[in-house]
C-alpha cells in the first residue's frame, strides 16, 4: 500500500511516497503562494508518475492555506457574537468591526443564570444584515457546560449565513478568551479553506484519484478533508508537527524521554518526547499573537541555525538571531556556524578556501587563532541550544498538577537522548553530544523529513466528556454531544462512553481497530453534596487517540 | 491583558483528598474555583503565573507546633502540601519572583494552635504560621501583619503569635458568642511580650460589604499605617459570604475584592469558605484580580444584585462602635499592658481547647516569662481527655541569651515522670527537640 505525504513550507513543497512503511520516492518543488492548490497538484502529479494510483491508500497533506490567510490578514469578515457574562472583562480588539455582546449568562455548573434577550439579538441581526460579514462566530462563557445560548443564536442566524462557528464545538476545555480567538479564526478562515478543499476535491476527481485526503494538524495528528473543512482552524501551524513526526519516523526513538532538534539555516526547533509521545502545548498554539485552543505539539524555536550571523560585539561573540545570507562556504559574505564547522573539517563546503579565509580574518581581528574561533563558535551554538533545552524542561517540569498523587510522583521529564536533523545536523552532532552529555542520533536521510512526517501521521481525536447527575446532563463538546443522563450515571459509565466515542470518531477518520485504540488521559468524579444529604456527581473525563505513525508505530 | 502586579498563584485543589466523602472539606471544594479561573483565561494574563506547592518537612511543622504524638501521625500528605503551598507563596514574593502571591490550597489552618492533638475546625497545621516561620528563618526576621478575613475567629493564629510583637494579628469575624470557635473578643490583646499586637474585631451577624469596608478603613488601615509591617498577609477565608452554609454574614465577591484591593496584601492564603459553588469561584476570582491589580468590577455572583445585601442601620451602628472600641484599645495598648502585667516576673494563661473535628478536650497552662530584653521564653503544660500530658517550651526568635539559657534549663530539668513528651522549640536557633521518656 502507498501513502502520499506532502509538506508545504515557506519556499518549497516536498512530496514523498511511502510504500509499505519505507520511503519509495521523494520530490521537491517551489511553492507558488498565489496558487497553493496548483503547487500541491503539481507536486502530487510528479509524485504519482509511474505509480499505480489504485494502490494509493491516502494523501496526507500539511498545508499553510489557513496559516497564511491569518498571518497575511486575508480572512473573511466575521460577525462575532459574545456572551461574556460576569467575570474578567477581556478586550477583544482584533476581531474586525462586527463584535457584539449579548446580555445574560451561564454559570460554571452550566446553569442558565439569565437567558438571552431576543430583541437584543434581533437588533444584532439587523445591524449585521447590511454588512460584508461572510461568517458568524458565537461564543458564550461556559458554553462547553451548556451550549444552549450558542445554539439559540445559531438558529436565529442560520438562514442568513453559510457558516456559523459555535464556541462549544471548538473544544470542551474551559478558556473563554481562547475559545473566542479560536472561534473567530475558524469563522475567518472558513471560506478560504473551503474554496481550497472544493478545488482539491474537484481536481482529484478529474484525475480519478480516489484516495482520501487528510490534513495535518499542529498536534501531529491528521483530520479528514471534511473535518478540516468544518473546522479549518485545526489546520494551522502544522509545519513543526510535520517536522516532529518526521523525526519520530526517521529516528524511531524508544518509549523513553528524548529531545528532538531540527537545525535549519535560520532557526532551530526543539521538541520533546515523553515516553515516546510528543509533549503538547499546555493550552493551545499561538498564531499571529492570538492564543488559541488548537492542540499543538510543544515546540520552541530559537533564532539560531547554520546560517546565523556570527559577529563580535565589544569582544563578545554573538550568534543570530538574524541571518544575513548563506555561509561563506556556500557563497555568502559573512561567517556563520556552518563556516566554523567547515573549518573544523566536520562538513564540506562549496567554497572551503574562501570560508577559511573569512574565518581567519575575523579571528585576526579578535586576536585569537582561527581554530580556537571555530571551536568557540560551535561551543557557543551548543551552549545556546543546551540552555534553551534546560529552560524548556524547567517549564515542562513545573507544569501545574492538581492531585496529591501527581505532586508526590513528581514525574520529571529527563531526555536520555537527542535526535537531530537539518543541514548541519551531522556535523554538529558530536559537539552537541559532548556539550549535552547525551547520545545524539542523526538519521541518514532527512531532506524530506517533514513530508515523511505528514505522510505517516495518523488521525488523532481528543474529547472532553462532562457529566452532571444533578442537571442530568452529559456533554462532549468536540462531538456535539449534549444529552440527558440518569441520576445513576457514574465514572465507570463515563469512561466507557468516552472510550467508545473516541474510538468511534477514530474509526470515522479511517483508523482500523488497532490504530483507533483510545486512552483515558484524565478522569475524575466529584461528590456534589447538598447540605449533608444525598450525593450527585460531577464527572470529567478526557480521552484521546494519541498522535502516532500509521505504520510501524508501537 | 497585563497584570499591574505580577502574581504567583499556587492553585492546588488536591482532587484526591477529603476529610470524608461528604465533609465540607472534600475533593470538590476548589473544583468550581478552578473551572472559573480557567474559563476566565487567568492563565493567559501576562504577569500571572501558576506554581505547584512545595511540600513541608516535619521541621517546618515543628517550628510552629507541638504535635502529639508527632507531625507524621497527625498530618496527612495534604497538610504537608497545603503548608508547602504557603511556603511557596513566601518564596515567590521574598525570593523576588513575583510581586504578590496567593495560595489557593486546602485544608485551611487558622484554627490550628501551637499544641496539636488533632483536627480543629478542619485544621491541623497552621499553614500561614508554617509558611511565615519558614520564611523568617530563610530570609531573616521581619515585621508582619496577618489580617484574617475568615468568618471564624483565627484562634490558632492568635495562639501562635500571642506573644510575638513582630507579628500583628488582626482577625475580622462573626462575633464569637454566635459562632465557632467562640473566642475572638476585643479584650484578647496578647501576651506580656506583645500586648496589643493581637486584635480582634468581632462583628454582628448580617454585616455586609459596607461594614467590612468601614472596619478596614476606619480601624485596620489606620493600625497598619502605625504598625508599619514589612509584609502583609491576608488569611482569605471566604465564609463571610452571604451564601456560606456555616455562617450568617452578608459579604459579597465585590466586597472581598474591594477589601483585598484596599488592604493590598503581599500574600494571600485561602482559609475556610464552604459555599463552594455560590461563593468560592467568584470570591477567589475577585481576589486574584484585585491582587493582580486588574479590574474586578465585573466579578459578581449569579444571584447578586446591588442593594440586596445592604446591612441594617442597627448593624451599621454596632459595627461602627466595635471599630472605634478596637481602635481605642490599640492606641492605649502600652498603658493597658503596663497596668495588666506591671511588676510581674511571669504571666500565666489557663485555657481549655476543644478539638471539634477530632473530639478531643485539652486543658493547658501557658507561662510567659516577662523579660525586658525580649518577648520572653514561654512554656505550655497541656493534657487532654485521652490521657496525654505534654510540656512544650518555646524560645522565641528574638530571645535574649538569658531566655535562651532558661529555655534549655526548663527542657532538661522538666520531670520526665510527669509527661508523655517534652518539646523544645528553639526558634532562635531553629532547633527542635523532643524528649520521650522511656516507659517502664
Ligand atoms: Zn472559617
Ligand atoms: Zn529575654
Amino acid at each position: 500500500m502507498l501513502i502520499a505525504g506532502i509538506d508545504m513550507g515557506g519556499t518549497n513543497i516536498d512530496g514523498v511516497i511511502i510504500r509499505n512503511g519505507s520511503l519509495h520516492k521523494a520530490v521537491k518543488h517551489q511553492v507558488n503562494h498565489d496558487d497553493v492548490l496548483h503547487s500541491i497538484l503539481a507536486c502530487l502529479q510528479d509524485l504519482l508518475r509511474d505509480v499505480d494510483e489504485g494502490n494509493l491508500e491516502r494523501i496526507n497533506l500539511s498545508t499553510t492555506v489557513c496559516t497564511n490567510a491569518i498571518v497575511e490578514d486575508k480572512v473573511s469578515q466575521v460577525g462575532l457574537i459574545l456572551q461574556q457574562g460576569p467575570g474578567l472583562q477581556w478586550q477583544f480588539d482584533r476581531m474586525g468591526d462586527y463584535l457584539r455582546y449579548l446580555s445574560g449568562s451561564v454559570d460554571h455548573r452550566g446553569k442558565l443564570v439569565r437567558s438571552i434577550d431576543k430583541e437584543e439579538l434581533e437588533q444584532v441581526r439587523q445591524e449585521f444584515s447590511d454588512s460584508p460579514i461572510e461568517a458568524i462566530a458565537v461564543v458564550s462563557k461556559f458554553s462547553p457546560r451548556n451550549p444552549t445560548v450558542e445554539e439559540q443564536v445559531h438558529q436565529l442566524f442560520a438562514d442568513a449565513y453559510e457558516h456559523i462557528t459555535l464556541g462549544n464545538s471548538i473544544s470542551g476545555r474551559l478558556n473563554f478568551p481562547r475559545r473566542v480567538e479560536t472561534s473567530y479564526l475558524n469563522a475567518a478562515t472558513y471560506k478560504t479553506f473551503n474554496a481550497f478543499a472544493d478545488h482539491m476535491r474537484k481536481a482529484l476527481s478529474e484525475k480519478q484519484i480516489k484516495a482520501p485526503v487528510y490534513i495535518l494538524k499542529a498536534d501531529g495528528g491528521t483530520i479528514d478533508l471534511e473535518g478540516a473543512a468544518a473546522k479549518p482552524v485545526e489546520t494551522i501551524l502544522s509545519g513543526p508537527a510535520a517536522s516532529c513526526m518526521g523525526m519520530r519516523a526517521l529516528l524511531s526513538p524508544d518509549n523513553s524521554d528524548s529531545c528532538l532538534l531540527d537545525v535549519g539555516g535560520t532557526t532551530t526547533d526543539i521538541f520533546f518526547l515523553v515516553d515516546g509521545v510528543p509533549v503538547f502545548e499546555p493550552q493551545g498554539i499561538e498564531i499571529d499573537r492570538r492564543k488559541t485552543l488548537v492542540r499543538a505539539i510543544y515546540s520552541v524555536s530559537i533564532g539560531l541555525g547554520g546560517d546565523s550571523h556570527v559577529r563580535f560585539v565589544e569582544g563578545d561573540l554573538q550568534i543570530g538571531p538574524e541571518r544575513l545570507g548563506n555561509a561563506v562556504a556556500f557563497g555568502g559574505e559573512e561567517i556563520t556556524p556552518t563556516d566554523a564547522l567547515v573549518y573544523l573539517g566536520a562538513m564540506e563546503g562549496q567554497y572551503p578556501d574562501k570560508s577559511h579565509q573569512a574565518l581567519k580574518r575575523v579571528a585576526g581581528q579578535e586576536g585569537i587563532m582561527p581554530g580556537e574561533l571555530a571551536l568557540t563558535i560551535v561551543a557557543k551554538m551548543c551552549s545556546m541550544i543546551k540552555n534553551r533545552i534546560g529552560d524548556s524542561l524547567r517549564k515542562i517540569n513545573s507544569s501545574p498538577v492538581y492531585t496529591i498523587k501527581e505532586l508526590l510522583e513528581d514525574r520529571v521529564v529527563k531526555p536520555g537522548s537527542i535526535g537531530i536533523i537539518g543541514g548541519s545536523a551531522k556535523a554538529l552532532a558530536p559537539y552537541l553530544e559532548e556539550s549535552l552529555s547525551l547520545p545524539v542520533n542523526c538519521p541518514e536521510y532527512f531532506a524530506v523529513a517533514n513530508a515523511i512526517g505528514a505522510a505517516l501521521a495518523k488521525p488523532t481525536v481528543e474529547i472532553n466528556l462532562f457529566a452532571d447527575t444533578e442537571r442530568e446532563i452529559m456533554s462532549i463538546s468536540e462531538l456535539g454531544v449534549y444529552e440527558k443522563i440518569d441520576k445513576n450515571f457514574d465514572l465507570a459509565e463515563a469512561k466507557r462512553i468516552a472510550l467508545a466515542k473516541t474510538r468511534e470518531a477514530g474509526r470515522a477518520l479511517g483508523l482500523d481497530e488497532i490504530q483507533s485504540e483510545a486512552e483515558i488521559v484524565e478522569a475524575g468524579s466529584f461528590n456534589m453534596v447538598h447540605g449533608y444529604l444525598g450525593a450527585d456527581k460531577n464527572i470529567r473525563v478526557k480521552a484521546q487517540i494519541k498522535p502516532g505513525l500509521l505504520t510501524g508505530d508501537r | 491583558m497585563q497584570a499591574k502586579n505580577t502574581l504567583g498563584l499556587i492553585l492546588f485543589p488536591a482532587f484526591d483528598w477529603a476529610i470524608s466523602p461528604t465533609h465540607p472539606e472534600r475533593e470538590e471544594r476548589l473544583l468550581y474555583t478552578q473551572d472559573q479561573l480557567l474559563e476566565e483565561g487567568i492563565e493567559d494574563v501576562e504577569g500571572i503565573e501558576f506554581h505547584n506547592p512545595a511540600i513541608a518537612l516535619d521541621k517546618d511543622i515543628n517550628r510552629v507546633h507541638f504535635c502529639y504524638p508527632d507531625a507524621k501521625t497527625l498530618l496527612t500528605e495534604s497538610h504537608y502540601i497545603a503548608s508547602g503551598g504557603v511556603m511557596k507563596a513566601f518564596d515567590l514574593v521574598l525570593g523576588g519572583t513575583t510581586d504578590k502571591s496567593f495560595a489557593l490550597v486546602r485544608p485551611p489552618g487558622h484554627h490550628a494552635q501551637r499544641v496539636v492533638y488533632g483536627d480543629r475546625g478542619f485544621c491541623i497545621a497552621n499553614i500561614e504560621a508554617v509558611g511565615l516561620e519558614y520564611a523568617r528563618q530563610k530570609y531573616g526576621d521581619m515585621r508582619v501583619a496577618i489580617v484574617d478575613t475568615d468568618c471564624h475567629h483565627g484562634d490558632g493564629t492568635q495562639d501562635i503569635y500571642w506573644n510575638d510583637p513582630d507579628t500583628l494579628f488582626i482577625s475580622f469575624h462573626q462575633d464569637g458568642s454566635t459562632l465557632y470557635p467562640g473566642t475572638g473578643f476585643v479584650d484578647e490583646l496578647g501576651g506580656p511580650g506583645a500586648y496589643g499586637c493581637n486584635i480582634n474585631i468581632p462583628l454582628p451577624p448580617n454585616t455586609g460589604d459596607q461594614g467590612f469596608q468601614y472596619v478596614l478603613e476606619h480601624t485596620v488601615l489606620t493600625i497598619l499605617s502605625e504598625y508599619k509591617p514589612d509584609l502583609i498577609i491576608n488569611s482569605a477565608g471566604q465564609d463571610n459570604h452571604y451564601t456560606d452554609p456555616l455562617t450568617n454574614m452578608n459579604f459579597s465577591a465585590q466586597g472581598y475584592a474591594a477589601l483585598n484591593h484596599s488592604l493590598n496584601p503581599d500574600i494571600g492564603v485561602l482559609e475556610g469558605g464552604y459555599s463552594i459553588q455560590g461563593a468560592l469561584p467568584y470570591v477567589n476570582t475577585g481576589i486574584v484580580l484585585a491582587m493582580a491589580g486588574l479590574d474586578y468590577s465585573g466579578v459578581y455572583e449569579p444571584d447578586y444584585h446591588l442593594g440586596k445585601w445592604k446591612q441594617s442601620d442597627k448593624v451599621t451602628k454596632q459595627v461602627e462602635e466595635i471599630a472605634e472600641a478596637v481602635y481605642q484599645l490599640w492606641q492605649k495598648r502600652k498603658e493597658l499592658g503596663a497596668r495588666k502585667f506591671g511588676g510581674q516576673k511571669s504571666v500565666k494563661r489557663q485555657r481549655r481547647v476543644y478539638y471539634d473535628t477530632a473530639g478531643i478536650m485539652e486543658s493547658q497552662v501557658q507561662e510567659f516569662k516577662v523579660c525586658r530584653n525580649c518577648p520572653g521564653v514561654n512554656s505550655i503544660i497541656s493534657q487532654n481527655d485521652q490521657g496525654a500530658k505534654i510540656m512544650g517550651i518555646t524560645v522565641p526568635r528574638q530571645a535574649c541569651p538569658s531566655c535562651q539559657r532558661e529555655g534549655y534549663r526548663l527542657f532538661s530539668e522538666a520531670n520526665k515522670a510527669h509527661y508523655n513528651q517534652i518539646y523544645l522549640q528553639d526558634q532562635s536557633k531553629d532547633q527542635y527537640q523532643v524528649r520521650i521518656p522511656t516507659r517502664r
